[in-house]
């Protein structure tokens, strides 16, 4: 079985705050066969999310896939509450980092 | 008053004022496109817990008077309001009073005729949530947080609320020119001028939501460039102003996304909109048109609040390690150490926190590598206490303990760490956010008293 790395495949992954206490990431594609290969492999549902980042299923909030942005989109609550002293990533923006290299069967 | 077929454009040259300075020349394309409002929010919570906490702008002065500045010799020369919501980044009082009087000495300085300034302020007052609570008005938890309790209020140093389109409107119906406000709902900033003309309130929130971070939904990515939104009784339309830049149905989709936990809803004072029927078009080239969001009224009015309070001050120490049985055992050094400051401070009454960069520091226990470490690291030591004095010395406690650590096998026995600096340095004192709730409000102004005055010559 061949495998592509996801951040081949997806033109945007990225992760921002939702709030204080939430971090939402979003994985957009430029093209529909891209987006649809991607969301009917399963290497990304919330029970992958939690196995990549060793999460319980209960710190996922959404998981939705977006077709008019061609997203894959989900959000887990914080451990540490944005800008909190521990806290090393006051805007959530660098969180995405385990998804790059997230291997997506392709035939 | 609503007359089927008027429509609202709006020109908003910034997101997060202040934050970095607009780029003038896609604003100045967009003064030559007759917009009827000059809108733009100022405000964020990501920049953390510090400024609101503190009273501080995290944004220069300089850089919000640049940014005022254009706005309203604009404003005012084509006779059009405007609008900018969340003043100084906090939407605090100080942060409206400080664009009032940025706005009332440009006002001196380039001898503009007079004109009225509305405003408003967010702040909530901790006597006013006290009898809240006391009185069995749940101020409930968002996000999983259980109900504000008393200890929580105690621990608080400033509350805002987040206003909707109520004392816009107000403001706007007393005649005001130009409107500063206090801590807002975003997409509310944008909603209520359309919202007191008669259009319809889905397409008036969707608007904001767009429009708020300006050339964030536009490609490719550019920052504080402008763009402009036209809403009508059928659909809302974004054009990209920058040259090079385009609003796209990609674009303008991967924004309505951008920093919610769902793309399908947004909540505010007075109800949400849902976006799951919405169809997007590519208008033209640079324009995509919006149709079907929904706006749904909320059955009771409740405001969201936000609240940070001091933990202590701050001081912070910095630790390299490049001997990789160190780094393999980097957490038994680093107890090592915070069992100094026990023996010294006591387990209680401080905070110190080691981040170790090379290994964890970003994602801490989400992190897949964490047991695969860079062959030299960086350790962040941040001790928090009452006093700066007592800050410093726990710091340093943390921080210098590192290099006597009694790892068994270590083969360097002259010092096991490295010091950029042999010393640790004062940081701003550190908060945390203590309030992310929601209170219900009997009038959707009763948290945001209005004022106006005149300004000019």
């Amino acid at each position: 079985m061949t495998t592509r790395k996801l951040s081949e495949i997806a033109r945007t992954i990225r992760s921002k705050n939702a709030g204080i206490d939430k971090i939402t990431f979003d994985v957009i594609f430029a093209e529909r066969a891209d987006y649809d290969l991607v969301r009917r492999s399963g290497v990304l549902s919330r029970a992958a999310v939690c196995r990549i980042f060793g999460l319980p299923e209960s710190r996922i909030t959404d998981y939705v896939e977006f077709d008019p942005a061609l997203a894959i989109k989900f959000t887990i609550l914080r451990q540490v509450t944005s800008g909190s002293p521990g806290d090393a990533d006051i805007f959530g923006s660098q969180q995405y980092g385990p998804l790059l290299d997230i291997a997506v069967p392709t035939g | 008053m609503p007359s089927p077929g008027s429509s609202l454009r709006i020109l908003c040259p910034n997101g997060h004022l202040g934050f970095a300075p607009i780029k003038t020349a896609s604003f100045r394309i967009g003064l030559d496109c007759a917009p009827e409002l000059i809108c733009a929010d100022s405000g964020s919570c990501d920049v953390g817990p510090g400024p609101l906490g503190a009273d501080v702008s995290s944004s220069p002065v300089q850089w919000q008077r640049h940014d005022l500045e254009h706005m309203l010799l604009g404003a005012r020369r084509l006779g059009v309001p405007m609008i900018v919501g969340s003043a100084g980044d906090t939407g605090s009082n100080s942060g409206v009073d400080r664009f009032v009087g940025i706005i009332k000495d440009l006002a001196r300085e380039h001898r503009l005729a007079r004109f009225r300034i509305g405003y408003f302020y967010s702040e909530v007052g901790k006597d006013y949530l006290r009898r809240k609570i006391s009185a069995g008005d749940a101020i409930d938890g968002l996000d999983g947080r259980p109900p504000l309790d008393l200890a929580t209020l105690g621990a608080t140093d400033r509350v805002v609320a987040m206003a909707g389109v109520h004392p816009y409107i107000e403001l706007l119906d007393r005649g005001a020119d130009i409107i500063i406000g206090g801590r807002s709902s975003d997409c509310a900033i944008f909603a209520a001028p359309a919202l007191r003309q008669g259009l319809p309130a889905g397409l008036a929130y969707f608007a904001g939501k767009v429009l708020e971070c300006a050339s964030f939904c536009a490609e490719p990515y550019a920052g504080k460039e402008s763009v402009l939104g036209e809403i009508t009784m059928e659909d809302f339309k974004v054009t990209a102003l920058c040259p090079e830049q385009r609003c796209t149905i990609a674009s303008v989709t991967a924004h309505t996304m951008y920093e919610r936990p769902n793309p399908f809803y947004e909540h505010f004072l007075g109800g949400y909109i849902d976006m799951r029927e919405c169809r997007y078009k590519q208008y033209d080239e640079r324009t995509t048109r919006i149709t079907a969001p929904k706006y749904i009224p909320a059955t009771e009015l409740r405001a969201k609040l936000e609240g940070a309070g001091k933990l202590g001050e701050r001081y912070v120490g910095l630790v390299g390690v490049r001997d990789p049985y160190t780094i393999q055992n980097i957490d038994a050094v680093i107890a090592w150490a915070r069992q100094q400051a026990v023996e010294r401070f006591g387990p209680t009454g401080y905070e110190l926190h080691h981040t170790v960069y090379g290994r964890d520091a970003i994602l801490g226990a989400l992190e897949p590598l964490k047991r695969s470490p860079s062959h030299e690291i960086c350790v962040v030591v941040q001790a928090i206490a009452p006093t700066r004095e007592m800050a410093e010395e726990v710091c340093m406690t943390g921080t210098r303990q590192m290099f006597y650590a009694r790892l068994p096998a270590v083969k360097g026995t002259a010092g096991g760490v490295a010091f950029l600096l042999d010393e640790v340095m004062p940081a701003s004192p550190a908060y945390r956010w203590t309030v992310n709730h929601t209170v219900r409000l009997d009038d959707p102004l009763e948290l945001f008293p209005t004022f106006i005055m005149e300004a000019g010559v």
